[in-house]
């Protein structure tokens, strides 16, 4: 049995650097080489500064922007290290609400949004995903009844008739891949760029 | 549920179907030792690998060294990554200064990740340097996964050989798998994934300003290359705590698609490597149908319970599905269905948070890991986990015809029913033996993220994954706690040793055994009686083993949701 320990070690460690070194190292060159934007994160910048990646969701409380769904994520409290505070599309700290179907917190929780909502507009169905948060807290996307659901009150903030607008989102929607795969969507952080294009 | 939600799940299902003989085909050339069309490039680094190690290649293991060749391998890991998670702090690739991981943290994760549980207490972006992420985790996907198939193939001699004596060499099944299977795959999938918009960069985290002005920082790292290796060896580990539910680690409903299918890729395989070496394909096509009936059930079931909603959202007018949890680029059937995989399947990984769904379509992922994940299963724990229930299964079909039970040609007796036993029956101790224990554990109970029967079904979903080996969670459960991180390495270390060692032990015991040829009184193992008596006793043992338990978790708390109760 003893003579099964001089393999153990020499296979774990030269498996381990195959594995755990040079297939990540060059797979790391490689996709730099071939796909520098993705592999950086698929980072926007706009005037040379970094705002954002379009694959990462962002927070948009300002009625004159679309606004993704509510995020669950969190930060360490700055007062308090043990405790944690709201901080909503934190992408340092990915995570869900991970509240269940009879949790109370979530009923209220949903309750106020949708009364919120109602409020905003009286006119459409709410959908759901504006008013359920996303299991990375990150979503970058909304379904496009989500987006077409905000149209009146950004309209509205910004001055803009509500058919441009209309137009604007129905051209953002991203279709099923294939035509099969996953759900349309519409990507926030890219809806509200075209957006401030439109005005200028 | 849509016409196009199972248009979705078709399809799914015949890709797999399609690929399983023709990845079969090659694993089983592999673990011949056969040349195959990567062997003037690997080759030469199998060989030095081998002389380096003083392996000989040519002489094969009686299944007793086998295994302890295997446990030595454990331990080696075990050490090396629980040394890497303490003192990382001063190691090199750590933009993000991450501190050395306490101690009873670092032996939960070890543990973890070299019995491809991959259960983590602990979220990756805040936790883990690049190096550990590459080095201690991304190795370890590689090398639990090469353990778990090796292993099976080691049975699957047993059942092939006629008196013989050994089972395969480990140290030279395990460098095999690795190099020409696992790694291959890896580099074009990881690209593949590159492209559709995976992160793969060892910069350090970015600051971006965002359109209100606000400083939001966002995590990156060599993402790619872990992920592709978290699927295909079923680890499910995450780069990143909300897994292949965050961006990056699962970009598009095209790279999800392709994740789904790459869990079940090598379990579904393995079936038809079983079939080939046993002689009769259709052996292993007849194990792939008693999974594929269960899975398919499964799926149908958890895909109605989400897209129906719940009793919340349904009194406040809002349709379309339990979309608590879930990214509006996979949608109900997309994360339905990737569920009840990772489930199956010991992978683990999660693209929507399981402790979100509904009472019953949380229920179907517990259920299918209290089974054993045995629905294709881990890679290679999955084919062992089915061929126990197989070797049950026979046993009762030959006391009801009153003839000793065989199977592919080998006579299983005593030995081989009452190991298979000692593996089904470890299982349930661990899952609900330690379920018990932290319900009347007060300092358990705090930890806690929902509170009545939601806030059971967290801990009893702590511990079934953690015995099953599968690594996702409930998560709402605070586990990072001494109490957690011990039990649950517990139930982690039995769950995967009680079903290898017995596994192994079945192997030397039928490898010696000569095959008898099949006469009148043999009872067909390829035909519908077969599957549809394995399914039966699958889902009897299953059923009286856990209803109870299930009782008092999600059926208690889908009455009383029906019932408007909120907790």
């Amino acid at each position: 049995m003893l003579k099964e320990i001089r393999p153990a070690i020499v296979v774990l460690v030269l498996l381990t650097l195959i594995t755990g070194l040079a297939y990540p190292l060059a797979m790391t060159g490689i996709a730099g080489a071939i796909f520098p934007n993705q592999a950086q994160g698929s980072l926007i910048e706009k005037d040379g500064k970094v705002i954002g990646s379009a694959l990462i969701g962002q927070a948009f409380a300002s009625d004159k922007y679309f606004q993704g769904r509510p995020s669950a994520t969190n930060a360490p409290d700055p007062k308090d290290s043990t405790k944690t505070i709201d901080a909503p599309y934190n992408a340092a700290n990915s995570m869900g609400s991970n509240l269940g179907p009879t949790s109370k917190a979530l009923a209220d929780r949903l309750k106020g949004d949708v009364d919120r909502l109602k409020a905003e507009n009286p006119n459409a169905a709410v959908p759901v995903d504006l008013v359920t948060t996303s299991g990375s807290g990150l979503d970058p996307d909304i379904s496009p009844a989500a987006a077409l659901f905000q149209v009146s009150r950004v309209a509205k903030a910004r001055g803009l008739p509500e058919t441009s607008v209309r137009t604007l989102v129905e051209g953002q929607v991203e279709g099923r891949t294939l035509g099969l795969l996953g759900e349309p969507r519409v990507n926030v952080l890219k809806l509200n760029l075209a957006l401030d294009a439109l005005k200028s | 549920m849509t016409v196009i939600g199972w248009i979705q799940i078709l399809l799914f299902c015949a890709i797999l179907v399609a690929l399983t003989p023709l990845v079969g085909g090659y694993m089983t050339r592999v673990f011949a030792g056969e040349r195959t069309f990567l062997s003037p490039v690997l080759r030469p680094v199998e060989a030095a690998i081998y002389w380096v190690g003083g392996v000989d290649d040519k002489r094969e293991q009686h299944w007793l060294t086998y295994t302890v060749a295997m446990l030595l391998f454990h331990v080696a890991g075990f050490l090396f990554l629980y040394a890497l998670l303490r003192v990382q702090a001063s190691l090199p690739f750590n933009p993000a200064e991450q501190a050395n991981v306490a101690p009873d943290l670092a032996f939960n994760t070890a543990v973890s990740f070299i019995t491809n549980t991959n259960w983590q207490n602990y979220g990756g972006e805040g936790t883990m340097s690049y190096l550990t992420q590459m080095l201690g985790l991304t190795h370890q996907n590689f090398l639990s996964a090469a353990t778990g198939i090796v292993l099976a193939v080691a049975l699957i001699r047993g059942f092939a050989r006629a008196s013989a004596k050994t089972v395969g060499n480990f140290w030279v099944d395990i460098t095999r798998c690795t190099l020409y299977i696992l790694l291959p795959i890896c580099i074009a999938y990881a690209l593949f994934l590159v492209w559709q918009g995976m992160s793969q960069t060892l910069g350090a985290y970015v600051d971006a300003t965002t359109l209100e002005g606000a400083k939001q920082t966002i995590a990156v790292g060599p993402v790619a290359s872990q992920v592709a290796i978290k699927m295909l060896g079923t680890n499910g580990g995450g780069f990143f705590n909300a897994n292949a539910a965050h961006p990056f680690e699962n970009p598009t409903a095209l790279s999800n698609f392709v994740q789904m299918l790459s869990i079940f890729l090598l379990g579904a395989a393995l079936t038809n490597v079983f079939g080939r070496m046993v002689g009769n394909q259709r052996q292993g096509w007849a194990i792939l149908a008693v999974m594929g009936i269960l899975f398919v059930a499964g799926v149908a079931f958890c895909y109605w319970a989400e897209a129906n909603g719940t009793a919340t959202l349904n009194a406040l007018g809002i349709s379309g599905g339990n979309m608590e949890g879930k990214e509006v680029r996979f949608g109900i059937v997309a994360s339905a269905l990737f569920a009840v995989i990772t489930t199956a399947a010991s992978c683990g990984a999660v693209n929507a948070m399981h402790d979100s769904f509904t009472a019953l379509g949380g229920m179907i992922p517990l259920i299918n890991m209290q089974l054993g994940e045995i629905v294709i299963g881990g890679v290679g724990a999955g084919l062992y986990g089915m061929l126990l229930f197989v070797i049950v299964t026979i046993f009762i079909a030959g006391l009801m015809v009153g003839r000793t039970p065989e199977y592919v040609g080998k006579k299983i007796e005593a030995k081989e029913v009452k190991m298979a036993m000692l593996a089904i029956l470890a299982m349930p101790l661990m899952m609900l033996g330690w379920t018990a224990v932290a319900a009347v554990n007060p300092q358990a109970l705090p930890q806690l993220g929902n509170s009545g029967p939601h806030g059971f079904s967290e801990m009893l979903y702590l511990y079934v994954s953690s015995t099953a080996n599968n690594g996702s969670a409930f998560g709402g459960i605070t586990a990072n706690t001494m109490f957690f991180n011990i039990t649950g390495a517990v139930a982690m270390f039995v769950g995967r040793f009680f079903m290898i060692i017995p596994a192994m032990a079945i192997a030397g015991s039928l490898v010696e055994k000569k095959i008898i040829a099949p006469s009148a009184g043999t009872f067909p193992t390829t035909g519908g009686l077969f599957v549809g008596l394995t399914v039966g006793v699958i889902l009897v043992v299953g059923g009286l083993t856990f209803f109870p338990v299930l009782a008092l978790g999600p059926i208690v708390e889908h009455l009383a949701m029906l019932a408007g109760t909120v907790f």
